[in-house]
């Protein structure tokens, strides 16, 4: 191999310290799951000294704060099912169809993407109370179908250009049907699409707070407004709270491990 | 692709439609519905025209926000998009440092973000966090986010450009690696140097991936509300409280609902009208 | 200017290669003369790309040298030895208009600007671009962008060879021809080594004073169209140079020459202790369609054959004719009458050739030409 092709590793000092950045403050939150509130306010010490997993077991004992992990799981979940369910065949439309005011309606969901949460707040608290779904799962998971939705589609529809429309038409004449061509053949070639989007759902729809608070106050309560609660009260938990904090931090990697090699592909659809 | 035109299509696209419109159209409804009335109670509502527009557009408490909004989605470009460009350029293409440098990008794009908040709120303090200790005890400046408001102001930008630089880097690299590599051995043989590479090659390959990623964090950025609100509150006083934080305030604090509703529209509108130029310069540049 | 010589070159893309599969370029030694115009001819996946991409030093070579006149370049970037290289992929800068373009390389070196117009207005010229050279790069045609690429590769002084891989590939067949008639007015202007990679036959034929072909990793002749024409040394080039193909037969030595099936094939007496004095463990003969002799009526010596199929294409026909289970075909011209039902056919000795182990085996032991590889 050419010497040239070895990567110089001065080049990469910049790259390592920007890592480093990014990973530090994570450890900080990680090492003081592991430490006793005494010890956290006693000094500052870079590995815990009584290290203890009493943290973690206050968070997996409490049902007022694993049940926010499971709702903050479930309504991801739904909403993942149901972007994918509908964005799946819209997507195909924008793809391989002109219609009457196909453009418009393009650029109209694009732009709910755009749309501040602070803005829906109050409109939706009176509009999911007013039809009882307040404090649901399904209540959060239609939400975040608003800014998530556009960007399945979108996702979708550049992956779904990349597949030639020889493909649709050949299976036709084959004598498939509209369902089954879509089920059997399309899909399977847009696997890698339909992974980038599921991620890209997930993680808007894991990550956003203030209407996932708005929406819920007991039922379906997330866990980032158990976290935000624990800090109002006198007394902050650090301890438990950096363990709550650091298991919110394990679904998005194991999300990414599983994910890795279709990232970049998706990412290189430059449509995020 | 060439496609047919078939008004039928719209029955694939109907349930996206209706359930966008659901949480789309509906509340937008009542906000315009609210923007333009008096509400006191249930019973009693006036219609007041445009008079909550007057008010809210000649509000100095907004116009403080919206200006304090404004540099702060300026300094957030200004720094996460060259930042983003230059990791991208260094990222490795290849084997198994590839993959582990994606993973750690990742890593901050999947916190939820009042866990972002929350790291860097522990993360700062000076008796229980590392840098604030650091800072503090150890270099001898002395760092308080929660009293002085340009501390605030530097660590809510470091928070974000914490956040959200990754993703400036992963699209840039994905533009990146988008390049056949002819266009390097070329310019290997046309001796180029390597800011000529960047130039004429790296950086108009980027160019609508970096549009992208301009409109995604000035958008994401003007509709910033948790992280900066679970570090400092807003304050010292007002000087992080950006525009998301004042309408919710506005809405859900003093349930001003007619200024409130107002001032959504006009929010909204901002944006708009922002994602609408990048949007055209977008397309405009793929069809050149 | 240069000889390019590659001295024992052996390429292999794993690290610890075990045979001969491994390598993507088996051992050669062979000189290209400075000033040639030559091309290097094979299949897709011969290695060709390789070995041009191992001359201009954008991969360098596991084993072996690269030497430019006597110098080793090895260790030597493409800047470093004057290349110029044109790609199959037309690679303009788009952002930069095609004048712009044409003067990038000489930009780079630092020349002054009154001496970068005279340059750039000259290969203009030369590949008529003058009225496009205020156009953005981005909005040509595929042959318009090629012309570009092949412009920033003359419009350096300095260079000592340009390498062409497959560049016509994107082009419009009426334009190719154009393009490849230009190259050659470029080449008898300025005189400069130009090796040009190309899968068709017709291409390197009409381009090349001599032709490399390229099999399996080795340059398995070199020589002019004519050469490979009349006498390959590989029975690969003799299957792909000419339409149709050699017809190539497997035969057994026999007392005299050798045969299959009942039909006896003579060979010269120094041609026979030569196959006996070679180990093999395939033996083939061949003869280009052209050069079956097909006699009006039955004649003594000559191997009677029976015809399945003619094909009348205008200015001659192809004949297949089935000789004792071989199916071999016979280009006529169109004024020879077209025996019916039976042929008799000969193999005229001058013009059948001996392939043992794929390779042309011949009487007299001749010195091995340049650029040959003697075969294992």
């Amino acid at each position: 191999m050419n010497k040239r092709e070895k990567v110089s590793f001065k080049k990469l000092i910049p790259l390592w310290i920007y890592l480093l950045f990014l990973l530090v403050p994570i450890y900080w939150l990680i090492n003081m799951s592991f430490k006793t509130n005494t010890e956290i306010l006693g000094g500052l010490t870079l590995f815990p000294r009584d290290f203890t997993l009493a943290n973690y077991k206050v968070i997996f004992t409490d049902e007022s704060w694993y049940s926010g992990y499971i709702n903050s799981l479930y309504y991801v979940c739904l909403n993942m099912v149901i972007s994918l369910s509908v964005a799946l065949p819209a997507a195909y439309a924008f793809s391989r169809y002109r219609f009457l005011g196909d453009k418009h309606l393009f650029f109209w969901l694009l732009t709910n993407r755009m749309a501040p949460p602070a803005v829906f707040l109050l409109p939706f608290f009176q509009l999911y109370s007013s039809i009882g779904l307040f404090d649901t799962h399904i209540a959060v998971a239609l939400a975040h179908c608003l800014f998530n939705v556009p960007l399945a589609v979108w996702i979708l529809e550049g992956f779904m250009s990349g597949v030639p429309k020889e493909i649709d038409e050949t299976a036709y004449i084959d004598g498939y049907s509209f369902p089954k061509f879509f089920g059997k053949i399309f899909i399977p070639l847009i696997g890698s699409g339909i992974g980038v989007t599921a991620f890209f759902c997930f993680m808007f729809s894991w990550v956003e707070l203030l209407l996932a608070r708005t929406l819920t106050s007991v039922n379906a309560k997330p866990i980032a407004a158990v976290m935000t609660r624990t800090v109002s009260a006198s007394g902050i938990d650090w301890g438990v709270l950096a363990a709550a904090g650091v298991l919110t931090i394990l679904p998005g990697m194991l999300v990414i491990w599983f994910v890795r090699n279709h990232v970049v592909k998706g990412f290189a659809l430059g449509r995020v | 692709m060439s496609k047919v035109q078939n008004n039928k299509a719209w029955w694939l696209v109907l349930p996206v439609f209706l359930l966008v419109a659901f949480s789309a159209i509906i509340p937008m409804m009542t906000v315009v519905n609210y923007s333009v009335q008096d509400i006191f109670d249930q019973s009693s509502r006036y219609f007041v025209g445009a008079d909550w527009f007057r008010q809210v557009l000649q509000d100095p408490r907004l116009h403080d926000s919206l200006l304090r909004q404004f540099i702060y989605s300026g300094c957030v470009l200004l720094i996460e998009i060259p930042l983003g460009i230059a990791i991208a350029l260094t990222m490795p293409t290849k084997g198994r440092w590839s993959s582990l440098c994606l993973i750690v990008m990742t890593i901050p794009l999947l916190i939820p973000f009042n866990v972002v908040g929350t790291i860097w709120q522990i993360f700062g303090r000076g008796d229980i966090g590392l840098l604030g200790w650091i800072l503090n005890d150890v270099l001898g400046i002395s760092y308080n986010y929660a009293a002085n408001a340009s501390d605030a102001w530097v660590t809510v930008l470091v928070i974000d450009v914490w956040h959200w630089t990754s993703l400036v880097a992963l699209l840039c690299y994905s533009g990146l690696r988008a390049i056949p590599d002819v266009y390097y051995q070329a310019a290997r043989i046309d001796r180029a140097s390597n800011w000529a590479v960047f130039r004429h090659i790296q950086l108009p390959k980027m160019k609508s991936v970096l549009l992208i990623a301009v409109m995604l964090r000035f958008m994401d950025s003007f509709m910033i509300y948790t992280e900066p609100f679970v570090l400092t509150g807003g304050g010292p006083g007002n000087s992080t409280t950006f525009l998301s934080q004042t309408l919710t305030t506005m809405a859900l604090g003093q349930f001003d609902l007619g200024p409130a509703a107002a001032f959504s529209l006009v929010y909204f509108l901002i944006i708009l009208l922002v994602s609408w130029v990048f949007y055209t310069a977008m397309t405009h540049s793929e069809k050149n | 200017m240069a000889e390019i010589r590659l001295q024992q070159l052996a390429h292999s893309y794993s690290a610890h290669p075990s045979g001969p599969e491994d390598y993507a370029i088996r051992e050669m030694t062979h000189i290209w003369e400075q000033g040639g115009a030559y091309a290097l001819l094979g299949p897709s996946g011969c290695g060709k790309s390789t070995l041009l991409n191992i001359i201009s030093g954008l991969l360098s070579p596991s084993e072996g040298k690269v030497m430019f006149d006597e110098t080793v370049v090895n260790d030597m970037s493409p800047e470093e030895r004057n290349i110029a290289q044109v790609f199959q992929f037309p690679v303009v800068y788009d952002t930069m208009t095609v004048y712009d373009n044409l003067a990038f390389p000489l930009r780079n070196q630092g020349m002054p600007e009154a001496k970068v117009k005279i340059k750039v207005h000259e290969i203009a010229d030369v590949l008529d671009l003058q009225p496009l050279l205020k156009k953005k790069a981005k909005g040509l045609t595929a042959d318009e962008k090629q012309k570009v690429s092949m412009g920033r590769g003359l419009v350096r002084d300095d260079v000592s060879a340009i390498l062409f891989d497959e560049p016509l590939t994107v082009i419009d067949p009426h334009l190719k021809w154009k393009l490849r008639r230009k190259l050659k007015q470029i080449h008898e202007q300025f005189n400069i080594t130009m090796v040009y990679v190309t899968h068709d036959q017709l291409e390197a034929s009409t381009f090349a004073d001599k032709i490399a072909v390229m099999y399996g990793g080795q340059i398995v002749q070199f020589g002019t169209p004519r050469e490979l024409f009349e006498k390959p040394h590989h029975t690969f080039v003799g299957y792909f140079i000419g339409s149709p193909g050699m017809n190539l037969i497997e035969v057994k030595p026999e007392v005299g020459g050798v045969g299959f099936g009942d039909i006896h094939l003579p060979l010269s007496d120094a041609l026979q202790q030569r196959l006996a004095a070679t180990q093999w463990s395939t033996l083939k003969v061949g003869i280009r369609p052209e050069f079956v002799h097909v006699w009006d009526g039955p004649v003594d010596d000559a191997m009677q054959a029976e015809v399945t199929y003619v094909e009348d294409l205008g200015t001659y026909k192809i004949l297949t004719l089935n000789l004792a289970g071989q199916l071999l075909k016979v280009r006529m011209q169109e004024d020879k009458p077209v025996p019916q039902g039976q042929a008799w056919i000969s193999f005229p000795a001058q013009w059948l050739m001996l392939y043992a182990d794929e390779f042309l085996l011949e009487a007299a032991t001749q010195p091995v030409p340049a650029g040959e590889v003697p075969h294992e």
